[in-house]
């Protein structure tokens, strides 16, 4: 469902070339929970933001559902996102000044969701991302990290996604909070089937995930699953 | 984006700093405001002038006497000073021009009146029973000078209420008093109605006695100062004036028409300049207070960059979830145009409020139209594209990766 093949990504400024990304090639199939980690600069992020179409390899081909997403237009790009990808961050970015529902039908309103069905998308997402029905109609501002994490997962399932990209979804959590945001992707994954993947660069958030990528200076060095 | 979702966004967006949002908009309802109530000012000052002006008679032709221009330099002899209109030239007007509907000569001066101890000065306009169909005069009591009473120089005279009002008082009926005009008796036959004129040949301040009673006892010559001509439609007025200009130069044997020993003036070209002059000074007005509007665009500008920068974070996480650049584009331009379209409605309501104090507690004539209200929405909304375009532009084009790292 994910191919990634030879990619590589090169940043030019001030005339000097930076190869952030040297021949990753991998596959990810329907259904999978994967985690890519790699400490800070190890270009992990950049993947992230080629495989979730918010940025475009130098060159290299990227097929996303059978289709070559590496060459489109940013406004392809942008359909991509909004009809194949859920973000999670690690600032959880939810909109201040609105409520839990607002939040997480904010991805409908640029799919052009008629607006009667949005609110029942919402509330299926919010339960599947198990947050408590009694906070759904408070303001964002008002919960706790672990509150807004869900929150935002909820946002990122709510138009039914390929992917589920998590990009250091604890960080900002302490580590008991952090444990209960993994479950919730981890049962996301065994009980509702949907691929994740998991952007970190702490060990112990991977060994969460059931195959783990690791990427040292912009390449692959180890590729395993984790039973 | 839904058009519903377009509007609810930006509602959320505008009432998100109410502070912010309000001072914007007081900039743009001041800039309108000001706009709406300086046109009405200087429409109203139009409207009244033209008024003024249609008050002394529709598709009015006045000839006078007097050179129209002195040939080479040297000082004019003054318009009215010479004697150069008889009695005949007003019937050969009558008689000979087509398209004429009532010729009017008047022979007029002011003299000294007087009613039993009561004296004033005002304008005698010795005049024939057509006058009242040319000036658009009106009789409210008795009757006007008839053509009998021209044949006889009857020493009779209509009176208009200002001068009636001096004499006798206010609300005295002067029908069948005696009155002195240069010492000679008349007898009051007729009141006019007020025509509330003011300036421009004031109306109701005459007294109106037969032409030929006018020559024979008060200016003791043949001459007279004035014939009106009343042409019988808008559309024959220039080509009445020009066989007026050319049957007059025949009569007085005049070759060359520079050197023509009377003017004719016709109503419409009165009208035209008063108005391009009282547009210019319209102009003037809405122009100076255009820059207080330009100002207030400045201010939106000024609030929607600073929103751009403060949502850096939100149009980042708004196009990671899918939105495209003409949405975001879209969003912010709305939200400019939002702010001054409610700033032009309150502007609107704001100016009208004015412009209705200016005509009560200064008594100056205001006219709000129709057109300086939808030339007032026109500007406040090309002002929240303009002045919107650039902050929405700069918006839709961040890159989400950066936008979604700024801190």
């Amino acid at each position: 469902m994910i191919e990634l093949r030879n990619i590589n990504k090169i940043y030019i400024s001030d005339d000097v070339e930076t190869q952030v990304l040297k021949n990753i090639s991998f596959k990810i199939d329907k259904g999978e929970f994967v985690a890519i980690t790699g400490p800070s600069g190890s270009g992990k992020s950049t993947i992230m933001h080629i495989i979730g179409a918010l940025d475009s390899p130098t060159n290299g081909e990227y097929f996303l559902d059978g289709n070559d997403v590496s060459k489109l237009s940013d406004d392809e790009l942008a359909d991509i996102r909004r009809n194949k990808i859920g973000f999670v961050f690690q600032a959880f970015n939810l909109l201040p000044r609105a409520t839990v529902l607002r939040n997480v039908t904010l991805p409908l309103v640029y799919a052009e969701t008629v607006p009667e069905k949005r609110t029942e998308m919402a509330k299926k997402a919010l339960l599947a991302a198990g947050l408590d029905e009694n906070r759904w109609y408070h303001f964002s501002n008002q919960l706790s990290g672990g509150q807004m994490q869900r929150v935002a997962i909820a946002r990122a399932l709510v138009n039914n996604p390929s992917i589920i990209l998590a990009d250091e979804p604890t960080g900002n959590l302490d580590t008991k909070t952090g444990e209960i945001v993994l479950d919730t992707f981890q049962k996301l994954n065994r009980e509702e089937g949907h691929t994740i993947i998991l952007i970190t660069h702490e060990y112990e958030v991977a060994k969460r995930a059931n195959r783990i990528i690791s990427i040292r200076d912009g390449m692959i060095v180890e590729d395993r699953n984790n039973f | 984006m839904l058009i519903s979702d377009l509007i609810f966004e930006t509602y959320l967006a505008v009432t998100a700093n109410k502070a912010r949002s309000v001072l914007t908009i007081l900039g743009i309802v001041i800039g309108i405001g000001s706009v709406i109530s300086m046109i009405s000012v200087g429409q109203g000052a139009q409207s009244s002038i033209q008024s003024s002006i249609q008050s002394i008679g529709s598709n009015l032709i006045l000839v006078m006497p007097g050179a129209q221009h002195e040939v080479g330099p040297g000082a004019s002899l003054g318009r009215g000073s010479a004697e150069t209109l008889t009695l005949d030239d007003a019937d050969a007007i009558q008689k000979e021009i087509s398209g004429v509907s009532a010729v009017a000569p008047e022979n007029s001066r002011r003299y000294q009146v007087t009613a039993k101890g009561q004296n004033t000065n005002t304008q005698i306009v010795g005049t024939v029973p057509a006058y009242t169909s040319v000036r658009n005069l009106d009789i409210d009591e008795g009757s006007f000078i008839t053509d009998e009473e021209v044949k006889s120089t009857a020493r009779v005279a209509v009176i208009a209420p200002t001068t009636s009002s001096d004499l006798f008082g206010d609300g005295v009926d002067p029908i069948g008093k005696d009155i002195q005009i240069k010492q000679v008796d008349f007898k009051i036959i007729g009141l006019t109605k007020s025509k509330g004129g003011t300036g421009f040949g004031n109306q109701d301040d005459m007294i109106f006695i037969p032409i030929s009673t006018a020559q024979r006892y008060l200016s003791g010559d043949n001459y007279i100062t004035t014939i009106s001509v009343q042409a019988q439609d808008q559309s024959s007025l220039s080509s009445v004036q020009q066989q007026i200009t050319d049957l007059l130069l025949t009569r007085h044997k005049i070759s060359n028409p520079q050197n023509a020993d009377f003017s004719t003036l016709n109503q419409a070209d009165i009208v035209q300049t008063a108005s391009s002059v009282t547009g210019t000074f319209t102009i003037l007005l809405a122009a100076i207070a255009g820059i207080s509007l330009v100002v207030g665009g400045i201010g939106i500008m000024n609030m929607m960059l600073t929103t751009v920068t403060e949502r850096t974070k939100e149009i980042g996480l708004r196009k990671a979830i899918g939105a495209k650049a003409a949405d975001i584009n879209l969003q912010f331009l709305m939200e400019a145009t939002m702010l001054t379209f409610f700033g032009g409605v309150i502007g609107v309501i704001l100016g009208w409020i004015i412009s209705l104090a200016i005509s009560k507690f200064a008594g100056i004539a205001t006219t709000v139209s129709l057109f300086s209200i939808i030339l007032a929405f026109g500007v406040s909304a090309t002002i929240g594209i303009v002045f919107g375009y650039y902050p929405a532009r700069r918006a839709s084009k961040l890159n989400p990766i950066e936008a979604l790292r700024y801190e």
